[in-house]
């Protein structure tokens, strides 16, 4: 249940960049390889948020498929597991280019 | 209070958000002010105060020549063991520091601290992994620069703990041949993040239908680029390859 902690440290984040306003919705840009649920991140959020200036405030995940890059033959693909293979040639070695994303994407203040 | 990461000590082992950490954002801070409407641009990695912390501790580690292990797997892999007898083999040529991560009880230390080595208990309570925040502290406490290795023995926990750099130098995972072999594919952001994977207790191979071929290939293809070591912490056989790979690169 890291996402405990991960939901602390955005509560931290909002609050240090919405200059003492109500916050209404956060979006967070979360990779589908980034190991966090967003269901658990749904759960926690409700209970972190309390006595917080995001209290009451609508959590968006928008969630990043992951693309990766195969070094052996350059083939660029859609990744749905760090142990996928290259759909080219079979190869291991993937560069994953984007998925494992967690961050705070925006804010929206009162 | 901590000039470190700002905490004071009643702080220690929980966030604060005391709002005077200069985080590393990598964003461009007047998209703040220029905010249209009631959007604010924030872009920022959840993770960056951790990761920051993190840096902090990799470069107190790297001036003060300290080889960091962040030793990771699912609870009852062997860790413990693991530690014990690499520590006992390496006493005349290395000194050695343990950090242990447990949710309750100096258990652990306790079987560390056995060995003659210094070791600080972090219980992390209700939580799942070390964060570079604990780990800053409690490496404090320790003479470093008469310290070459120090090992991070995580909460014993498969998930959580690889999405938290603590500042080592790599993550080495842990697998017991009681555990089965798909282990790498059940798991695969542990195995993905660590350097190294220890195939622990393989003095049980003759009593199971472990198949060691097919699970190394499972961690390879998590992993290319894993180093792998077979091991039995209780018999010592294949230790000596883990102490190579050790000694090559403490103080190195």
């Amino acid at each position: 249940m890291h996402e405990l902690s991960i939901t602390q440290s955005v509560v931290e984040i909002c609050e240090q960049n919405a200059g003492g306003r109500r916050v209404l919705a956060v979006t967070l840009e979360l990779g589908a390889l980034s190991g966090c649920v967003p269901d658990a991140l749904e759960f926690c959020f409700e209970a972190c948020t309390k006595g917080t200036l995001l209290e009451g405030a609508k959590l968006i995940i928008e969630r990043v498929e992951p693309k990766g890059l195969c070094l052996g033959c350059k083939t660029e693909f859609p990744v749905s597991a760090y142990y996928d293979s290259c759909p080219s040639c079979g190869g291991f070695t993937v560069e994953l280019l984007r998925g494992e994303e967690l961050r705070v994407k925006e804010l929206e203040v009162e | 209070m901590c000039t470190t990461c700002g905490c004071s000590p009643e702080d220690l082992h929980h966030d604060h958000g005391d709002g005077h950490h200069h985080h590393d954002h990598g964003h461009d801070h007047e998209s703040i002010g220029a905010a249209v409407g009631k959007k604010i641009s924030i872009e920022t990695d959840i993770l960056a105060r951790n990761n920051r912390l993190a840096a902090g501790n990799r470069e107190m580690f790297a001036a003060r020549k300290v080889f960091v292990l962040n030793l990771v797997s699912s609870p009852g892999s062997g860790k413990t063991t693991l530690l014990e007898k690499t520590l006992k083999d390496l006493s005349a040529s290395t000194r050695s520091a343990v950090i242990e991560g447990d949710q309750q009880t100096d258990n652990d230390a306790v079987r560390i601290a056995a060995t003659g080595v210094p070791v600080k208990q972090i219980n992390t309570g209700a939580g799942c992994h070390l964060d570079a925040h604990m780990v800053g502290h409690a490496a404090e406490e320790f003479d470093l620069d008469n310290i070459d290795l120090l090992f991070i023995e995580n909460v014993g926990n498969l998930v959580c703990p690889s999405s938290f750099d603590l500042g080592e130098h790599h993550k080495v995972v842990v697998l017991s041949v009681t555990e089965g072999e798909d282990k790498p594919l059940k798991y695969p952001h542990m195995f993905h993040a660590a350097d190294v994977m220890l195939l622990n207790k393989t003095d049980l191979l003759p009593h199971l239908d472990f198949d060691v071929a097919k699970c190394l290939a499972m961690a390879r293809r998590v992993n290319p680029g894993i180093t792998i070591f077979e091991v039995s912490a209780r018999t010592g056989a294949g230790m000596a390859d883990w102490y190579g790979w050790l000694a090559e690169r403490v103080r190195s």
